[in-house]
């Protein structure tokens, strides 16, 4: 009993942070904004300028960064994000925060005192840099697929004339992610109930055998998918959608979001001028 | 090795996509002459297996885990185009869905995870087959050697983007050290893992290994 309620625990907390279950449904917010209405291209296009700009912006223009932020949390604010989910999946870029926050104190050059630790100028400016400009691109990428549903963001790639194969690849992978994952699951509920647990490298032969059989059979479900889509009458190519007519006030709407960063970074090149 | 927007300048981000886009559409043609029409489910399926294996946690020592990349092991088990493709997928995904991986940085780490990860350790595996004897037993060790390669030569092709356009202020020597230094140590793990899960495949389902397709010695009739 105690261990099945060991088990149960375990299996929740797992659930919590086990990113692979539902794609897309579980990182997708459903809500009716203006934002989540528009084509999905368009707010990868948008995105990706936005992106563009923050990163060809000198990393000395502190008061350009500063405004950006105020740009983003008010689009965010707009979408209808919580600021807690966006900052609690703004936590996968951590490993290179580390990396970042790692650079003021190896270099060479200048030295400057920031409370008790003596740093190295250029480092610190660097890796500032990179904290501020990744976490912007982070949070941009988050507002991305919290207000589009990740089927959305493959129409959309698909329709910035990303190969059809790859995007057949990819809606595959959407399809059948959640299906490999609980077979996973499954697998590791069948080895732990016998006995196993996984310490040291010692277990790395069994856990190698699940991965082997998991490839074996997410293989063979492929080749069912295959034939069944055969039978259907599949020939190589999924049916295209219909072209859509996007109206120039829409693209407008979408190109807002780049579009003030592009006022923000004219403003600051202005200002440092004067 | 998910690089973030920013850290590599917007020229660098532009060469490495060019190179990314230029290797994937010849992996493309490479993995339709070799699967047909088959190449869209078998490649989505082997971009999940990616995704699933890459959450499968190897304990190490003193409650660090790692996991697997999965680039040359994809290659060993479905050939080293649809592997491009399913590692270049489950990068893209990461980027758009968990904002892993910086947008404009999706580039240039495509290119050092789906393209030299993937053919470095394609390479290596197919050398090591060639010197060791052609029988089953070899296969596996030629995988954890392809899987072992694989590693510290996609954190030299980061180092090279580094040297080329990085924000940061390491030395391109110091990241040079540490990226190989740390990459040879993952490496062997990667390697380890590689080698033992071609052999659990190669031991039920030997067909399904790319690897050793055409490789099984033909029937042989015998009089009684």
């Amino acid at each position: 009993m105690r261990v099945s309620q060991e088990r149960l625990k375990i299996r929740i907390q797992e659930n919590k942070h086990h990113h692979g279950h539902d794609v897309g449904e579980r990182l997708y917010l459903h809500r009716h904004t203006f934002i989540h209405a528009l084509p999905s291209h368009l707010k990868i296009v948008a995105a990706l300028c936005f992106i563009l700009i923050v990163v060809s912006t000198p990393v000395t223009q502190w008061g350009a960064f500063v405004a950006y932020f105020l740009w983003l949390f008010t689009v965010v604010k707009a979408a209808q994000i919580p600021f807690l989910t966006l900052f609690k999946r703004a936590l996968i870029e951590i490993p290179f925060i580390f990396f970042a926050v790692l650079m003021p104190f190896f270099g060479t050059g200048e030295k400057v005192q920031v409370g008790p630790f003596e740093l190295y100028r250029e480092g610190l400016i660097a890796g500032s840099g990179i904290v501020v400009k990744g976490t912007l691109g982070v949070m941009t990428a988050i507002i991305l697929s919290t207000s589009t549903t990740a089927r959305e963001i493959l129409r959309g790639l698909e329709r910035m004339r990303l190969p059809v194969l790859m995007v057949q690849i990819a809606s595959f992978m959407l399809r059948y992610v959640n299906v490999v994952n609980d077979e996973m699951e499954r697998m590791k509920v069948a080895r732990e109930s016998r006995g196993f647990n996984a310490t040291g490298m010692k277990s790395w032969k069994v856990l190698a055998t699940a991965a082997g059989a998991l490839f074996i059979r997410s293989y063979e479900r492929g080749e069912r998918v295959h034939l069944s889509m055969l039978s259907r009458g599949y020939q190589g190519v999924l049916p295209q959608e219909q072209k859509l007519k996007i109206s120039g006030s829409i693209w407008l709407t979408a190109m807002i979001y780049p579009l003030v960063a592009v006022i923000i970074f004219i403003a600051q090149l202005l200002i440092g001028r004067m | 090795m998910h690089i973030p927007d920013g850290f590599l300048d917007v020229q660098t981000s532009v060469i490495f996509t060019g190179l990314s886009a230029a290797g994937v559409a010849v992996a493309l043609k490479g993995a339709r002459s070799q699967l047909d029409e088959k190449t869209a489910p078998l490649a989505g399926l082997t971009a999940v297996f990616i995704f699933a294996v890459q959450m499968l946690n190897f304990p190490v020592a003193a409650g660090t885990s790692g996991h697997l990349i999965g680039g040359a092991l994809a290659a060993i088990l479905v050939g080293p185009w649809a592997a491009t493709l399913a590692l270049t997928i489950v990068l893209l995904m990461q980027a758009f869905l968990f904002a892993d991986g910086g947008l404009t940085a999706l580039g240039a780490s495509t290119f050092n995870m789906s393209i030299v990860g993937v053919w470095a350790g394609y390479g290596a595996f197919l050398l090591v087959r060639k010197i060791l004897p052609k029988s089953k037993p070899s296969i596996p060790i030629a995988a954890a050697i392809g899987g072992f390669v694989s590693v510290p030569m996609a954190a030299i092709s980061f180092t090279v983007q580094y040297a080329m356009g990085a924000t940061a202020t390491y030395s391109t020597t110091t990241v040079l050290g540490a990226m190989v230094g740390t990459h040879i140590l993952i490496g062997i793990g990667e390697g380890l893992i590689t080698g033992l899960t071609v052999s659990a495949v190669i031991a039920s389902r030997s067909d399904l290994v790319y690897g050793w397709k055409n490789n099984a010695k033909s029937l042989e009739i015998r009089n009684a």
